[in-house]
């Protein structure tokens, strides 16, 4: 039988998207944020301040204070106090409702909060707006009403509180990671001192001026701005009883072994490399879609991202196909335009990095492939990048690139694929499509993996346990697993 | 003319075999009866092949059934039960008083039939349906970490090292253990038990030798998920954690006094277990819904 030709479309005649840009007249900004500590903007004690930029511009927004040890100990020793004095004593339902007002707070400044969001790391506003506010949002009201049924999570086990948290989050989700962290440690009734990124810090100070807003007494949350230096002080602060972190698996392992031989309790949210396996009674269609949405989300600044792609050898024509010619309807550029779908790399360090790895893919000898999109001239973007023929032995297939880059396999057995899939030494995430239920729970009991999508990719809510296994690290955020890392029993 | 007794060999347990020592090596333990018993100082590589069979063994043995776990734990059990006569003189001859030999075996037993109770239930305790916003049905579930290394009580010849392996093992970890350096015989013969008892190879592997030399590497394998030191040892402890970074291993410091009945309770399986979480779609068409 003749082969069928593939149909492709043509993209570049009339398929221009008139431009829809969010409008950023709205937003209160400042030129210069201070620390946020026991309840007030202060000046650093370091007296320096260093620019946050727009990464899809790069013109500089803000001054950001960036804060030295004693700083961070001036923070540390506030959240200590309001603990001891103020916020361990308060009765849970009252605590309860200054985290219900938080949640609410954001919800009234949604528009604002996704503006910034998108300014300032670069991501696209659809997916600020549709995503990152709402559920952060919905993190603080979530949580708020666990803060007085503790008993009910864990019956007979008289939960108590830590202490002081001292929290470090990185730059692909901003504020969401910031409610991912507060939110449960201020409803376990914990105290806290937090560390944005350094490329990323806006709306984690408009949540301070949020927290001030609510009314929450000063100290339970403190908000110190800064690089490596701020964090390491952070981590190891004596008064400092729980640590959390989200980010690289290099920095996660070398906090765990600053912690080593101590009492503070630690949470990893590390890297991850997720396998996304399309097998060949999938959906193909949707399938597609998962896989776009899986490493092109947040331009692929995802622990999470499904960045290795496993099809099966009788569809693999047919899903690369599809891919490529979805790769073509993909708009990259402007993050503030609504019709965008990729949006800017958040920083000159991550493109270099991004780029670094598509360079080893191709001496590597994998075939890539790229959108013949066009990107910015100014600002920080890579074209959404497929590398065909892959192996497992490829850097690009073991390593985290965190960006726009998707490496793909093919594979004929299930057995051959669970053996790949796991045979890494991380374990966040993985994706699994195919119309049979047995199959699907067949590899969710074999994938090592903390989360699995079925027929679904990169989907967040907060009553959902997310984590790690393996070096993608250990706790769990979200749910009623998320009380547990700020519990003592 | 008396009869000469036969003396027995302790030797370690790796992969269900026992052999010695790859390094030859052995300390000399002074019993009450006088005698002297060569025990096995085990080395690094003994260490690193009972972790091959660990891992060979944990696909198999995390795969079994809740419900055939618990009966394997509840073997153990009876096993345990029908040799108690030589443990509690075994447990004279490293210096227990009668009473105390009699509770602690009466202590094990009973431990190994609660957590074999607990094999097909702290995961219903432990799993959530979680009532996400969007169209989807989530669910999590716990799952064994992997290969466990453990530094078992030293105060303890078998009460500390059942009290640590039961929890494990019955959530589907395989694990390698280090006896009490002081009272290391009632651990090896508690491997002819557990030789017996329908226990698959590798899930459980048990050594002795020196804590001192050892925590470095029970701490530093790359192929181990989680490490425990039942003792509380600031600076092997301080070490052990250092290594544990390594690789990310979970690290815990059960210092337990384990005579104590309240140092049992399923959150000792659950410790060692991972939170997996699964999200599938739910179909939207038919949304005239339940009206009955």
């Amino acid at each position: 039988m003749a082969k069928k030709e593939k149909k492709s479309l043509e993209f570049f005649t009339d398929w221009k998207y008139a431009p829809a840009l969010e409008s950023t007249d709205h937003i209160r900004l400042n030129k210069q944020y201070d620390l946020f500590i026991n309840g007030k903007f202060v000046k650093p004690n370091s007296d320096k301040y260093y620019d946050t930029i727009n990464p899809a511009t790069e013109e500089k927004i803000a001054r950001i204070a960036d804060a030295n040890a004693k700083d961070v100990d001036t923070a540390v020793k506030a959240a200590k106090t309001a603990y001891d004095k103020t916020w361990s004593k308060m009765p849970a339902k009252e605590r309860a409702k200054y985290i219900f007002r938080i949640a609410r707070l954001i919800q009234e400044k949604a528009r604002e909060l996704s503006v910034i969001e998108t300014m300032n790391g670069g991501k696209a506003i659809r997916e600020s707006r549709d995503i990152d506010i709402p559920l952060a949002a919905n993190h603080f009201f979530y949580y708020a009403g666990w803060a007085d049924k503790l008993e009910y999570a864990f019956p007979n086990r008289h939960p108590k509180s830590l202490g002081v948290a001292g929290q470090i989050i990185p730059w692909n989700f901003p504020l969401l990671m910031a409610a991912w962290k507060i939110a449960p440690a201020l409803a376990t009734g914990n105290t806290v001192v937090l560390k944005p990124a350094e490329t990323t810090p806006l709306t984690c100070l408009k949540l301070a001026e949020i927290i001030q807003e609510s009314g929450l007494p000063d100290g339970v949350v403190n908000i110190v701005t800064g690089f490596g230096p701020t964090g390491a002080a952070i981590v190891n602060h004596p008064l400092v009883n729980k640590v959390a972190f989200t980010g690289s698996t290099t920095v996660g392992k070398w906090i765990q072994k600053s912690i080593a031989g101590t009492d503070k309790k630690l949470t990893l949210e590390l890297g991850g490399k997720a396998a996304n396996i399309i097998f060949e009674d999938a959906p193909i269609d949707q399938a597609v879609e998962g896989i776009v949405n899986g490493i092109f989300f947040n331009q692929g600044h995802v622990c999470c991202a499904g960045s290795r792609l496993f099809v099966q050898e009788s569809v693999a024509d047919e899903v690369i196909h599809k891919l490529k010619n979805r790769l073509e309807t993909l708009i990259v550029g402007d993050p503030m335009d609504k019709n965008t779908d990729i949006g800017a790399i958040n920083s000159k360090m991550q493109l270099n990095k991004i780029n670094e790895y598509i360079k080893i893919g191709l001496n590597d000898g994998a075939d890539m492939y790229q959108s013949q999109c066009s990107i910015p001239k100014k600002g920080f973007f890579v074209k959404p990048t497929l590398f065909l023929n892959t192996s497992q032995s490829h850097r690009i297939s073991q390593e985290e690139i965190f960006g726009p880059v998707l490496a793909i396999q093919t594979f004929r057995t299930i057995e051959e694929v669970i053996e790949k899939a796991n045979n890494i030494p991380y374990g966040l995430s993985a994706g699994v499509w195919t119309d049979k239920g047995s199959r699907i729970f067949n590899m969710t009991q074999k994938l090592r993996a903390g989360v699995v999508w079925a027929n679904t990719y990169n989907k967040f809510d907060p009553t959902s346990p997310f984590g790690g296994y393996k070096e993608s690290g250990f706790g769990r955020e979200g749910g009623l697993h998320g009380l547990m890392p700020y519990l003592k029993f | 003319m008396e009869r000469i007794e036969v003396l027995k060999t302790y030797k370690i347990f790796i992969g269900g075999q026992f052999p010695r020592t790859e390094s030859g090596r052995y300390y000399s333990l002074k019993l009450k009866n006088n005698m002297t018993v060569n025990v096995s100082l085990s080395s690094r590589k003994d260490f690193k092949n009972a972790v091959v069979s660990a891992r060979g063994a944990f696909n198999a043995w995390s795969s079994r059934a809740a419900f055939n776990r618990g009966q394997i734990l509840y073997r153990i059990a009876e096993m345990l039960e029908g040799r108690k006569e030589q443990f509690l003189e075994e447990l004279k001859q490293l210096g227990y008083s009668a009473p105390k030999a009699k509770k602690e075996m009466e202590q094990c037993v009973d431990r190994l039939v609660y957590y074999a109770g607990w094999a097909d239930k702290y995961q219903q305790l432990h799993s959530s349906v979680n009532p996400v916003a969007t169209s989807h049905f989530n669910f999590s579930v716990p799952e064994p970490m992997g290969v466990v290394s453990i530094m078992a009580d030293e105060s303890t010849a078998l009460l500390g090292l059942i009290s640590v392996i039961a929890p494990c093992i019955v959530g589907g970890n395989t694990c390698i253990v280090l006896a009490s350096e002081n009272k290391p015989t009632c651990a090896i013969t508690f491997a002819e038990v557990l030789a017996t008892s329908d226990v698959p190879a590798g899930v459980i592997n048990i050594l002795t030798g020196n804590r001192k030399e050892l925590h470095t590497h029970f701490s530093s394998h790359m192929d181990v998920n989680a490490v425990i030191n039942s003792n509380s040892e600031k600076e092997f402890n301080k070490t052990i954690g250092e290594n544990a970074s390594l690789n990310v291993k979970r690290l815990f410091i059960w210092d337990k006094n384990w005579i104590d009945e309240k140092e049992q309770g399923p959150y000792f399986i659950t410790d060692l277990q991972e939170i997996k979480t699964t999200w599938h779609p739910i179909e939207n068409i038919g949304i005239s819904g339940i009206k009955y």
